[in-house]
């Protein structure tokens, strides 16, 4: 899950700055579960923006709003969308740029979050980031514990010196990663993986934008990523 | 060939060797790095020149490597891979050697979040096994991609060790990655249990690496406090803080402790490598009352 939290009203009302009607996109997935753009904080944020003299003509939570269909259809039957000033959106970047895609190039379309983590959910409400999307899974040596997600330093080949009693320097209350990962492989008779030394890290596999195309125009042999051999 | 470092051939020619930290300046000044570094000049084999540390700014421990030279005192090249991506640590590496540096040590780095520019990016493109490797790959005349170098370094490779890490285990994996990777120095962090040291000492052994025990300056017995209270991982023994509590003057109290410690590992140890902060006339005083 895509994790959310509220930015500042005060940079959503500088955006807004000049504009009188306002549209409004939350997102019925995780930003819901993050109490960041469900209904409740829909509503709030209608009263917040009518309350400070703007006019909110309508407001969608669809079901996905990084789900550009979904937006599209929207888009098509509700025509005080399009007529508005500008557009909040209560959603993730990805949901953002999807809408701000579908939108008029003419339309200004705003976050009202921000987008920290990819998580693992504890319980509902209780969210730890769980991956780093570095586009190459290193978890297959790691037991499970991912050193580029959970260590500071994205570390490769063990602790850093900063481990103390077991616990990580930068953030005293939390486990070293790498403590974790020797417990764990040493629990199941694997520690010859972290003997191993890893080399570093192939960040061409990472190169900003990435996409997958499964189907239609580019798919077939580029599919998978945007990276391309030297 | 190029000739081999003072310390590396003191090292191996069995010597007990001393090498100290020298911090360069928060700005362009350099007379007290230069007056520090006089300080120390015939009284130690080398000088660390620290990286950054603690994620604070200061003059780059490449430029004062060079200015030590310039003075006739042997740099350790201190590099961090906190704060470059693998193109800038290997050019610097390469300018290291150009201007004559024949030491140098490989860190991790302090994290960010500690020092003085919080909201900077920690880089951390590679890791202190890595970075020793690829030290040792531009010794070897290659660069990372296995390009032929024109002109290859030949450094003296150094890295860390933590001998009192908990838990130990993760750590010597560690250490010996580092062995594997081609360093051929150790300079350890601050030594407070010196059994456990020398425990630490007697295993490595059979890796045929040079170690140097570390030893930190406690000025008083409310650094002594502060660093067991703020530094996790120290643990400076109580009889140590009731020695500095009870001396009418705590820093020569310091000293003497530092001086024994030295001389502890004069009995068995390759070098001592001090960490003195700042304080480089009492490591002067530490190194004489060692004797």
């Amino acid at each position: 899950m895509i994790i959310t939290k509220k930015k500042d009203l005060k940079d959503i009302l500088a955006a807004l700055e000049g504009k009188k009607t306002v549209y409004l996109f939350g997102c019925d997935s995780c930003a819901e579960q993050c109490a960041t753009g469900g209904e409740k904080e829909i509503k709030e944020m209608t009263a917040a923006l009518t309350e400070r003299g703007f006019e909110v003509v309508g407001s969608s939570i669809p079901e996905e709003t990084c789900y550009r269909q979904l937006v599209l259809k929207d888009y098509k039957h509700k025509k005080e969308i399009e007529s508005a000033d500008a557009v909040v959106v209560l959603a993730c970047g990805a949901g953002v740029r999807t809408v701000a895609d579908v939108a008029k190039e003419s339309q200004p379309v705003i976050p009202a979050l921000d987008s920290t983590f990819l998580a693992t959910v504890e319980r509902v409400g209780r969210f730890f980031e769980g991956c780093a999307l570095c586009g190459e899974c290193v978890l297959i040596d790691t037991a499970g514990i991912c050193p580029h997600t959970e260590c500071p330093k994205g570390l490769l080949n063990g602790p850093c010196g900063g481990v103390a009693d077991g616990m990580c320097e930068v953030d005293v209350t939390s486990p070293c990663a790498w403590v974790r990962i020797y417990n764990r492989l040493k629990e199941q008779g694997r520690l010859h993986l972290m003997k191993r030394r890893k080399p570093p890290k192939d960040n061409s596999v990472g190169v900003r934008p990435r996409k997958t195309l499964l189907r239609g125009e580019g798919s077939g042999h580029e599919a998978g990523h945007g990276r391309k051999k030297q | 060939m190029t000739e081999k470092s003072k310390l590396q051939k003191e090292l191996n020619a069995g010597k007990f060797v001393i090498t100290a930290e020298i911090c360069p300046p928060r700005g362009t000044d350099t007379s007290v790095f230069i007056e520090k570094a006089r300080l120390l000049k015939g009284k130690i084999t080398s000088a660390n020149v620290t990286d950054n540390q603690r994620a604070v700014m200061r003059l780059s421990s490449l430029a004062c490597s060079a200015l030590l030279l310039k003075e006739g005192v042997e740099p350790v090249f201190q590099m961090t891979c906190r704060d470059r991506n693998r193109l800038a640590i290997q050019s610097d590496i390469l300018g290291a050697w150009a201007l004559g540096v024949r030491n140098i040590l490989a860190l991790t780095g302090d994290h960010v979040s500690f020092g003085d520019h919080r909201d900077a990016k920690a880089v951390y493109d590679l890791d202190s096994v890595q970075l020793v490797e690829t030290i040792a790959t531009l010794n070897a005349g290659k660069n990372m991609k296995g390009t032929e170098l024109r002109g290859a370094t030949d450094f003296f490779i150094g890295a860390v060790v933590a001998p009192e890490a908990n838990p130990w285990e993760p750590e010597e994996m560690k250490f010996e990655k580092k062995v594997g990777a081609g360093a051929r120095f150790f300079q350890t962090q601050a030594i407070f249990d010196m059994d456990k040291f020398k425990r630490f000492f007697e295993g490595s052994v059979k890796f045929n690496v040079k170690v140097l025990g570390g030893i930190l300056l406690l000025k008083s017995a409310n650094m002594a406090n502060f660093l067991n209270k703020n530094v996790p991982g120290v643990h400076v023994p109580p009889s140590v803080i009731d020695e500095l509590t009870g001396a009418k003057d705590q820093l020569e109290a310091g000293i003497k402790i530092a001086a024994r410690q030295v001389r502890e590992l004069k009995k068995f140890c390759h070098g001592a490598h001090i960490m003195a902060i700042g304080q480089e006339e009492s490591v002067v005083k530490i190194i004489e009352e060692a004797g």
